[in-house]
């Protein structure tokens, strides 16, 4: 079992085209199901071609109705990616995973308001993706680090998920799915939608929570899992020695008027009985330690 | 990115915000000249610094005739203003703005932000005017009003005049108000602001609203689409070494300590300053070489973390998922090589190919101490660092 993705799940590529679509579309159509899972690609401007196979078509709506598909993953550029997730949700996809990093805030403004009371849900953007190891990847991932298993990981960075992965796997731990909700203020689903969706799936036994400065959403979703979680949770935040105002890489990672300091995201994760290590080296300990 | 003061009260001003009248100046001569040209026998003297707290710093005086105006601009031209914002080395004003003295009857706040849990632009409002709102929002959290706006219908009149009622903005002035707050709105919408605040808001002595001061920050991500705003940069004002990094678009943040991070993704950047602070050490920064890293990038890392002169040790942190280890130790090698590297490297990777990339760096005769994990990593580059 496993969350939001799995073997049977039909996807198609917007920005196939591009040179970081084309790769990373490769990657994913070699793991494990993912020949039966990329089932299409769009471009206007290319469409009836095909990209090693994969057929293109000109809008979404088309993809959709040709081949089934439900979920969408966006390699488009910056300047384009909001009107791209706007496209998908139009089309009343499942789900769209925006890998793009860089999108002005004002759009995700606006493209978040269009998605009121639509169906579609959003992974990102500015995210590695999702993956449900040894069925389908959708994102940029390496796939090998993973192997299946019944751990849920949900995190907002790219190589701090790895490296998490790669720590519960060096203890024998394999993963139900694996989030990467991305770096970004304004964003699609958050530490708190993933989670419920980990509580209620049978195959995650536990769940393995990473965070870093910015926002609320470990807060929200800390404040969430002490009323309801049926699971054991384990936490990390990253950021204890960002300085406060400075932007950390990511847009979404700044303390900004005293709020959303790395202590005070701990201080409530501990309160409603979440184990939080501040060592980045022993997340997978931790997890092990509270099965 | 950041602008000056009279540069976002220039933008206001386009989007119908009342100011007071002022020209930036660079030189005492053009100080004396701007006063000369505004109305008045009151000028105020305000350094233009991207910080905050000039006012408290010395930065920001009020003149009474010209000889004031050319004595005070040549005391706040070239000064070093310390305030809590610009931390203890300051910043040197290289240019000030002279305006005319307003006659101040009444003192607000108003500011913009986007609010991350509502996903919408946030107007707050507050009666605490010229105070930090940091501080409001901790002392008094209830004199701080906030309406969220929708993005297509944009600050209603209705919102507008019912915050202004909250923070005590009498009937008559509604209207004005109205005007300033949306049109506050709309230049932060038109020019992707981040921020965008009015502190104070004034009420003249004759009954006018006006923005006293004015503070706009933009969205890096959007900078695309405002040439217009991106002219606007004063390199004098930011940090030299951030300005070298972002040329060869990595992501590097100065700090106080003594052990160098690099790095691949932000959250993993932040984390193992977090372990080498956990272990008994301290980083000397942030430095996130982005997924895309090749060795030129890598080398230039090296260079900036090099600049420093308190460095003690390097800490490699590379988890190689679609960039492979292979490539980033060639990269160690070449830069480590290239540089005169005088400190101890620490290298841990993981990942794609990560036996090829620990057998170059083995194979290259450099000093290199290898690590097998992010902990072992902290610890050896902390007792390096110690020594």
């Amino acid at each position: 079992m496993s969350i939001l993705i799995n073997q049977n799940t039909l996807v198609m590529t917007q920005g196939i085209t591009g040179k970081t679509g084309q790769f990373h579309t490769r990657m994913c159509r070699d793991y494990a199901n993912g020949k039966n899972c990329f089932v299409a690609g769009v471009n206007p401007k290319k469409s009836g071609e095909n990209f090693e196979g994969i057929p293109i078509y000109a809008t979404v709506e088309e993809a959709r109705q040709e081949t089934g598909a439900t979920v969408s993953v966006i390699y488009v550029p910056p300047p384009f990616a909001a009107a791209a997730i706007d496209e998908a949700v139009a089309a009343d996809l499942d789900l769209v995973i925006c890998i793009t990093e860089g999108i002005p805030v004002r759009d995700m403004v606006r493209t978040r308001y269009k998605m009121q009371g639509r169906r579609t849900r959003l992974i990102g953007p500015n995210c590695p993706g999702i993956i449900t190891p040894d069925e389908i990847k959708i994102g940029i991932m390496p796939g090998y680090i993973h192997k299946k298993g019944r751990i849920g990981v949900v995190s907002r960075s790219g190589t701090l998920t790895y490296e998490a992965v790669a720590q519960l796997m060096e203890l024998g731990l394999g993963q139900s799915t694996c989030i990467g909700i991305g770096g970004d203020p304004v964003n699609g689903l958050k530490h708190l939608d993933v989670m419920k969706l980990f509580n209620e799936d049978d195959g995650t036994d536990a769940v393995l929570m990473v965070g870093e400065i910015g926002g609320s959403d470990e807060e929200d979703c800390a404040y969430w899992i002490k009323d309801h979680m049926q699971k054991p949770v384990v936490g990390f935040i990253a950021g204890v020695t960002a300085p406060p105002g400075r932007r950390m890489g990511h847009a979404g990672a700044i303390i900004s008027g005293g709020k959303g300091t790395a202590q005070e995201k701990i201080e409530v994760m501990e309160a409603c009985g979440i184990s939080v290590t501040r060592n980045p080296a022993e997340m997978g300990k931790l997890l092990k330690s509270v099965l | 990115m950041k602008i000056h003061e009279y540069q976002a009260k220039e933008i206001l001003r386009k989007f119908g915000v009342v100011t007071p009248q002022g020209i930036a100046c660079f030189s005492i001569d053009e100080a004396v000249a701007a006063a000369k040209k505004l109305d008045g026998r009151l000028w105020v003297v305000k350094a233009q610094i991207y910080a905050g707290g000039r006012g408290k710093g010395g930065g920001v005086k009020i003149a009474r005739s010209l000889d004031e105006v050319r004595q005070l601009a040549g005391e706040i031209l070239g000064m070093t203003l310390i305030t809590h914002q610009t931390g203890p080395q300051g910043q040197v004003v290289h240019r000030i703005l002279i305006e005319q003295g307003i006659d101040i009857s009444k003192e607000f706040y108003v500011g913009m932000v986007v609010d991350r849990s509502s996903q919408r632009v946030c107007l707050m409002a507050s009666s605490e005017g010229g105070m930090e709102i940091e501080q409001v929002a901790a002392n008094t959290p209830e004199k701080i009003h906030k309406v969220l706006i929708d993005p297509i219908t944009g600050l209603t009149d209705h919102d507008a005049d019912e915050i202004s009622s909250k923070i005590g903005i009498n009937d008559a002035n509604l209207s004005e108000a109205r005007t300033l707050l949306q049109g506050l709105y709309q230049a932060f919408d038109n020019t992707d602001a981040s921020l965008a605040e009015i502190n104070p808001l004034t009420l003249t002595a004759d009954n006018q609203v006006m923005a006293l001061d004015a503070k706009m920050n933009f969205d890096d991500n959007a900078l695309f689409r405002h040439p217009d705003i991106v002219a606007l940069r004063d390199l004098d004002e930011e940090d030299p070494d951030e300005i070298e990094a972002a040329k060869h678009d990595l992501s590097y943040i100065p700090l106080d300590g003594n052990i160098g991070c690099l790095v691949n993704g932000a959250g993993l950047a932040m984390a193992t300053m977090d372990i080498i602070k956990l272990y008994g050490g301290s980083p000397a920064n942030f430095l996130d070489v982005g997924g895309g890293a090749t060795a030129e990038k890598v080398t230039e890392a090296f260079k900036l973390m090099l600049r420093n002169p308190k460095l003690r040790a390097i800490m490699v942190n590379i988890f190689g998922g679609i960039m492979k280890c292979d490539v980033i130790a060639e990269g160690v090698v070449m830069a480590a090589r290239g540089v005169k590297l005088e400190v101890p490297l620490i290298v841990r990777l993981e990942g794609t190919n990560v036996d090829l990339g620990k057998k170059i760096l083995a194979e290259s005769g450099l000093p290199i101490i290898s690590a097998n994990n992010m902990a072992d990593a902290a610890q050896k580059a902390v007792s390096a660092a110690a020594a």
